[in-house]
């Protein structure tokens, strides 16, 4: 946009390099940033976006480059120094207090508060902001009582509360509705109109072209391109992330279901406290295919899998596997059926960080010959099935002995896919598979998993990319507060039908 | 110019091994300050200690005897803390070793003589197993907190083992010292040098049975799943409740044999002096050893050592016995900070 061009820069990063130990997280990124502007910056995973910003926030400290800040050279060495110069940034883990309320999560870290704050000041103030920019945030609530749509807002209000003009949001839409992320980008356009500036990290091609003015492509740490948005298509941006023409429309055979293996009648599920978090779920799957699940996060997809996988157990209903009743097994009867699991939270839930890539890929076979026997491991043989694995599944890691926490992202959940995929007889649950990863990492996954289905695997595929479920699954069942609003068929649905779903309106049968 | 820490890439080998050492020696120049304070010469002191402790076979037979019921109980220790249970209930496991085998010895004479050594063991060792086994099945079952529990044991164990010896099994020939009768002389445990006894080598066997079954069973690759990642463990279906019961059952069984062997082999009864804070040491030599088995006997032959030496010092110096103890307990210090270099490393920056 031209009219930006004749101001001068708020921001100006130069010949920012960070090194970490064996990479080059960022070589000498020069950034700018217009007032009234929304900058997205564009990238795979690794490509050091997030550490740029961090930089920014005061969390990184460069090994070289300059920050200046409406033309003044700049010293940032902790989070406090970036607040005092006006950058504020979201991360996508929000940084609140769940039993405290949004008023008093406002004044939390704060510098300079009274030693008794006046909490009716910050709650005129909060009512204020709010207002003004639309927020509708209520000083009194709880943050645990808030929905994750919600507690960004309260983010955003917390920045503007301490006096932001410089707005840096992480990935801000992975845990909104498209309704939501609508709203939140009205909510950036008001901030814009006065003078306040937000640069934005996405690897999401369609969100660049929705909500900036200007795009800022890295790739490998480096700065790739920098264009004016409406001058780019996706096609444009997706060459220039990856480096390489992309895919955008998977190779899928035709829909020859065969014979149900999953079965779920009228399946209800309580937690601990009594709350429900699955509402009389029914459902059927045949061998060869994709029940693609979407939803907002946390509307109980996650639980889903976890009684399909007998992590939860469920309070009343069925749960059959090729017509035998598995309703409360054990995660080990689960596995016996022939049934692979990728977890949504790889860190905790799919791998064991502390443990070797070799005995992570092990982890699933180790029972049985030829990796053991009579309970014996037999190490050779671990480390030659590593070895066929890595090759195979194209994870990069230093050695088969590597801890593997020690990977990048995108390799761990490599290492997962690998694992599940090797031993799967026939039942995949996948959640979330692509999240966070980058377009081509994303690709194989994809692949893989349609690999699958062509061998006649009952496949669960929880998503929260709508794109990802049109083009890869066959049915896609919509939760919202633990209950399916409806099943549609995958070839003939659209956005806005699924959006409605997702918004907790049930699909009228037809 | 600016200090800071950097992650490493990868966990260096080398200063995993390196961590214990260095902080051994730091533990002796803190505890050097110490002595420096009570007007002792610091080097003096711990030669007079190695002396005491390594410098005869008289000497290194006594050291032995208080190692190998370290060993035991560090390798107990050493089990659970694999599945992150940090029982520290290993002196109560301890006391109910002694307990069961002296039960045997004293109340099963009718059985044949040679039976009672073995039998006497192994009941010691379940009583062992059964006192770590309660507070695990409260940890898998309601999730009680396991650091309060075994340590709760522990005092219930050691007034237990009390009210026997000072109550019904009092042994009434005993002259009121507070002891039950010995046991028969032929199911003693027989000794080799000076007071050291065979239990060594029952240590020996089962630090390298554990070293086997960790490294290269499922069930040890089970337990490194379980303590390094439950929720991943149970996802890929290992059950996390019978783990940590069947680790508990074992690590308790091991404390368990230690306290047999003890009233086996050195008292001969069971006696006051049997409780000995060895299951409190074992949880330094658990960590010390970074609970690898093996590495478990020579740490507990050191922490034995330190017992001893400082026992000389009393006699020889008159400082006060408790010495080798202020050692110990200063060694635990830098060994938990020293794990901080695995991870991370130092880093300096110009500016």
């Amino acid at each position: 946009m031209n009219r930006e061009k004749v101001k001068s820069p708020v921001l100006r990063m130069v010949g920012i390099t960070k090194r970490f130990p064996g990479v080059v997280a960022n070589d000498s990124i020069n950034l700018e940033l217009y007032p009234g502007e929304v900058l997205a910056l564009l990238g795979e995973n690794g490509a050091g976006k997030s550490t740029l910003m961090n930089v920014l926030a005061g969390l990184y400290d460069p090994d070289e480059g300059e920050i200046f800040i409406r033309g003044k050279r700049v010293e940032i060495r902790n989070p406090q120094d970036s607040m005092h110069h006006g950058i504020g940034m979201i991360h996508q883990e929000f940084a609140l207090v769940g039993n405290m309320t949004v008023a008093e999560n406002m004044i939390l870290g704060l510098r300079d508060i009274p030693f008794v704050p006046s909490m009716s000041e910050v709650k005129e103030q909060i009512k204020k902001l709010s207002k003004r920019y639309n927020l509708k945030v209520n000083s009194d609530t709880l943050i645990q009582n808030m929905s994750v749509g919600e507690q960004q807002r309260v983010e955003i209000l917390k920045l503007v509360y301490r006096g932001a003009s410089i707005l840096i949001l992480d990935e801000p839409t992975a845990v909104l509705t498209p309704e939501e992320a609508r709203d939140l980008n009205r909510i950036i356009m008001t901030m814009l109109d006065e003078g306040k500036s937000a640069i934005f990290i996405t690897h999401k091609m369609d969100e660049v072209i929705q909500f900036s003015h200007r795009v800022q492509i890295l790739r490998k740490g480096k700065s790739e391109a920098v264009c004016n948005t409406k001058d780019v298509t996706q096609r444009d941006l997706a060459k220039l992330m990856v480096g390489r023409e992309v895919l955008f429309r998977m190779e899928k055979k035709a829909f020859h279901p065969g014979s149900v293996r999953v079965k779920l009648e009228h399946v209800n599920g309580e937690d601990e406290t009594g709350r429900q978090f699955l509402r009389d779920i029914s459902f059927e799957i045949r061998a060869g295919e994709i029940l693609g699940i979407a939803g907002v996060a946390g509307n109980g997809q996650q639980k889903l899998a976890g009684v399909l996988t007998g992590l939860f157990s469920v309070s009343s209903g069925r749960i059959e596997i090729d017509g035998k009743d598995m309703t409360n097994k054990q995660p080990i009867q689960m596995i016996r059926t022939g049934i692979s699991y990728i977890p949504a939270d790889r860190g905790r839930m799919g791998i064991v960080g502390d443990m070797s890539v070799a005995h992570n890929l092990a982890m699933k076979k180790y029972r049985e010959e030829p990796l053991s026997k009579k309970g014996i491991l037999h190490p050779k043989r671990i480390l030659s099935f590593a070895k066929q694995m890595i090759s195979f599944f194209n994870i990069s890691t230093p050695e088969p002995s590597t801890y593997v926490k020690f990977l990048s992202g995108g390799n761990i959940q490599k290492t997962i896919l690998a694992r599940e995929i090797d031993a799967c007889r026939g039942i995949l649950v996948a959640v979330y598979p692509s999240r966070g990863l980058d377009v081509g990492a994303t690709e194989a996954i994809r692949k893989q998993i349609l690999e699958q289905r062509e061998k006649g695997s009952a496949i669960i595929l929880v998503s929260e990319e709508l794109d990802e479920l049109m083009a890869v699954a066959d049915t896609i069942a919509v939760m919202s507060e633990g209950e399916i609003m409806g099943v549609v068929d995958a070839q003939t649905t659209d956005i806005e039908e699924l959006g409605m779903m997702m918004a907790g309106v049930r699909r009228r049968s037809s | 110019m600016r200090i800071g820490l950097a992650k490493r890439e990868t966990r260096s080998q080398k200063i995993s091994a390196l961590v214990p050492i260095i902080s051994f020696l730091v533990s002796l120049i803190l505890g050097g300050i110490v002595l420096a304070f009570s007007k002792a010469n610091p080097l003096n002191t711990y030669i007079y200690m190695f002396r005491g402790a390594f410098g005869s076979w008289m000497a290194f037979s006594e050291t032995l005897v208080k190692a190998i019921p370290l060993m035991l109980t560090g390798l107990g220790v050493s089990l659970a803390f694999r599945i992150r249970f940090w029982n520290i209930g290993a002196e109560g496991q301890y006391v109910w070793g002694a307990i069961g085998t002296a039960w045997i010895m004293l109340y099963w004479q009718f059985l044949p003589v040679q039976m009672l050594l073995p039998l006497g063991l192994l009941v010691g060792m379940a009583a062992g197993a059964i006192w770590a086994g309660i507070p695990a099945v409260m940890k898998a079952v309601w999730k009680v907190d396991e650091t309060l529990t075994t340590l709760m044991l522990n005092y219930v164990a050691i007034l237990f083992a009390e009210y026997l010896y000072y109550g019904p099994w009092r042994d009434p020939k005993g002259y009121g010292f507070p002891g039950s009768e010995p046991f028969p002389r032929e199911a003693w445990l027989p000794r080799f040098l000076g007071r050291a006894h065979w239990g060594l080598f029952i240590a020996i066997v089962i630090a390298i049975i554990l070293f086997f079954f960790l490294a290269r069973t499922k069930w040890g690759l089970e337990i490194q799943m379980i303590g390094k990642n439950p929720n991943a463990a149970r996802s890929l279906g290992v059950n996390i409740k019978w783990g940590i019961i069947l680790v508990l059952l074992l690590s308790g069984a091991l404390s368990g044999l230690a306290g047999g062997i003890e009233v086996a082999a050195i008292a001969h009864r069971l006696q006051k002096g049997i409780i000995s804070g060895y299951g409190y040491t074992a949880i330094i030599i658990a960590w010390m050893s970074q609970l690898n088995p093996i590495a478990a006997l020579f740490v507990a032959i050191l922490m034995a050592g330190l017992l001893v030496g400082g026992d000389q010092l009393q006699m020889m110096i008159g400082l006060p016995a408790a010495m080798g103890l202020v050692i110990q307990g200063l060694l635990l210090f830098p060994l938990l900070a020293g794990t901080i270099f695995t991870e991370y490393k130092i880093r300096i920056k110009k500016t």
